[in-house]
């Protein structure tokens, strides 16, 4: 049986402004004023994490271990959300969510939270030093930051398998999912002459498998530090993926995504297409390819477009669907959800693009791309074609070019309201967030798998989480509803 | 593409979607023509001004 599909998705934002327009400081303010204003300055806890660790068997020998930052800003968020400064940036890890739908909310809580800390924030610097975010993934300059994917996974599935299951799909999945670039950034980018591109990172990746983030970056990373009890669960980290303005394009790649790692657990990777002959190469060349038109080889020989994996893949997965899979992602209406946006995605970009203007990113920054482009007869990759192309994720309403082209939402906006404050009430985040509002001043550090109590006397107290499917309302509502204090907590747990 | 259709109809009549089913019909494509009109004639209100320097400006330091 599949496991439950927790997941969730850790976004770094573009920083400008600031102070000495010093990113890191910049990041440290938007982090800072929102622990400021919602008073929950809990400390991340670093034990535990290891980001080291390899899923194969032996580390390769190009990898390095990411350097850990233990002294930047770091909150734990009411929501059971991780806010904090990563590398330059700041970043928001959604909580531990059960279904595509709740992780599209609580993705679209952390850009209401930046939002919020922008606010803040800019409320105490001088107009010069005004911070602005972007929900994007490059600077157009050869830099690039991630939006991160976060899939519970059985850890008896075969590592091999899951690569075998995953790579034709991270490679073709940005056709409906790309977020869209003007121009490109990289050697080969240049010299390929495109000028506008599927998705803002594809051109980034440079092998198929391994543990980097910010360097070689493999289009399946094996960073195996599952956050949970590692006898029996993995977490797949997805860090290819490019961060969605459309409420419906973060949807379908979590669904997605998560009913074919269901699919690979309940029937074995043997009904998974064959990989592209060379993933990287077939990732970077259907990403310059707005024409949907580009096929590359696989391992048999036979030559694919992307369009054509995700069809194969739609197919599978719907399927699955048909034989009574597609549970361990929550209830029927979700899961066809799911299914009939990808399909309608699909559709719409081989048929008629601008029908899925509406919910494809790439789609609806290049019809106002081309259209300003028409418009004034500009070149191309114009420096105001490319303020467009940054503007589409500026998270400022005002600036917002997102927010301006028509983009269907789903998630319902109260919703989005009280996912800023609350925790999904289904995992082990409950837990922690409802802790982190209920003893403010007791809860001392907190990590994806444990809370750290210190009680004013005796030794600091460790709870551990290490089962993301438990801590959840139906568990420990009651227990927390009786216990006004957490000492009253603690006693109850060693009870 | 039959089989697609097959399970597509199954799915349907199983379960509706939470959300409303977008319904395409020939006036879809002219009112998003339009609204894209529009919005190109008032997007240089929202543009940063100077574009060039926006954009120059714009320098990231990598992250993962």
């Amino acid at each position: 049986m599949a496991v439950e599909k927790v997941l969730g998705i850790e976004t770094e934002y573009g920083v400008t402004g600031g102070p000495g327009s010093d990113p890191v400081v910049a990041s440290s303010i938007i982090v800072n004023a929102y622990a400021q204003g919602a008073r929950a300055r809990i400390s991340w806890d670093f034990e535990g994490e290891n980001p080291g660790l390899d899923a194969r068997a032996q580390v390769g020998r190009t990898a390095f271990a990411p350097i850990v930052e233990t002294h930047l800003a770091n909150t734990v968020l009411t929501n059971g959300a991780r806010l904090y400064v990563d590398h330059a940036h700041p970043e928001y890890s959604s909580p531990e969510c059960r279904t595509p739908l709740e992780g599209l909310l609580y993705d679209v809580a952390g850009e209401e939270v930046m939002r919020r800390a922008l606010r803040v924030a800019n409320d105490s610097l001088r107009d010069v030093d005004a911070i602005t975010l972007y929900k994007n993934n490059s600077d157009g300059k050869g830099n690039s930051y991630g939006c991160h994917e976060n899939y519970l996974v059985r850890r008896d599935v075969p590592f091999d398998d899951v690569v075998r299951a995953m790579v034709a799909h991270l490679v073709s999945r940005q056709v409906i999912l790309g977020a869209g670039k003007v121009g490109t950034e990289t050697d080969d980018g240049l010299a390929s002459g495109a000028t506008y591109q599927l998705s803002q990172r594809a051109e980034f990746f440079e092998e198929v498998v391994g543990l980097e983030t910010t360097m070689k970056r493999p289009i399946v990373n094996t960073r195996d530090e599952p956050h949970a009890d590692a006898e029996r669960f993995r977490r797949l980290h997805v860090i290819i993926g490019d961060a969605n303005m459309s409420q419906v394009a973060t949807l379908v790649k979590l669904g997605s995504t998560a009913l074919l790692l269901a699919l690979l657990e309940d029937e074995g990777v043997g009904a998974f297409p064959p990989l592209p002959h060379d993933p990287v190469r077939a990732l970077r060349h259907y990403a310059l390819d707005p024409d949907l038109r580009v096929v590359e080889p696989d391992e048999d020989g036979r030559t694919r477009t992307a369009w054509d994996y995700q069809d194969l893949l739609w197919t599978l997965a719907a399927r699955y669907v048909a034989r009574g899979g597609g549970v361990a992602l929550g209830d029927d209406d979700a899961v066809a959800m799911v299914l009939d946006q990808w399909r309608e995605m699909l559709d719409g970009v081989r048929d008629d693009p601008s029908r899925v203007a509406d919910r494809v990113d790439w789609v609806a920054k290049r019809r106002l791309v081309e259209g300003y482009r028409e418009r004034y007869a500009l070149a191309p990759t114009h420096a105001r074609l490319r303020a467009i192309d940054l503007q589409y994720h500026d998270l400022r309403p005002e600036k917002s070019l997102a927010a301006r082209v028509g983009l269907r939402e789903i998630a319902d906006r109260e919703g989005i309201r009280e996912a800023v404050h609350k925790a999904p009430t289904t995992t082990r985040a409950y837990f922690r967030g409802e802790c982190v509002a209920r003893y403010p001043d007791a809860v001392t550090a907190a990590n994806w798998d444990s809370l750290v109590f210190d009680l004013g006397h005796g030794p600091l107290q460790r709870v551990p989480m290490m089962d993301p499917l438990r801590g959840t309302a139906a568990l420990t509502q009651d227990l927390l509803d009786k216990c006004q204090t957490a000492d009253a907590l603690l006693a109850a747990l060693d009870g | 593409m039959a089989e697609q259709e097959r399970i597509k109809r199954q799915r349907t009549e199983r379960s509706t979607p939470a959300t409303g089913e977008v319904t395409v019909d020939s006036s879809k494509g002219e009112q998003l023509k339009a609204d894209l009109d529009e919005l190109l004639d008032e997007i240089d209100e929202v543009l940063e001004e100077n574009a060039e320097e926006f954009v120059r400006n714009f320098v990231q330091k990598g992250g993962q």
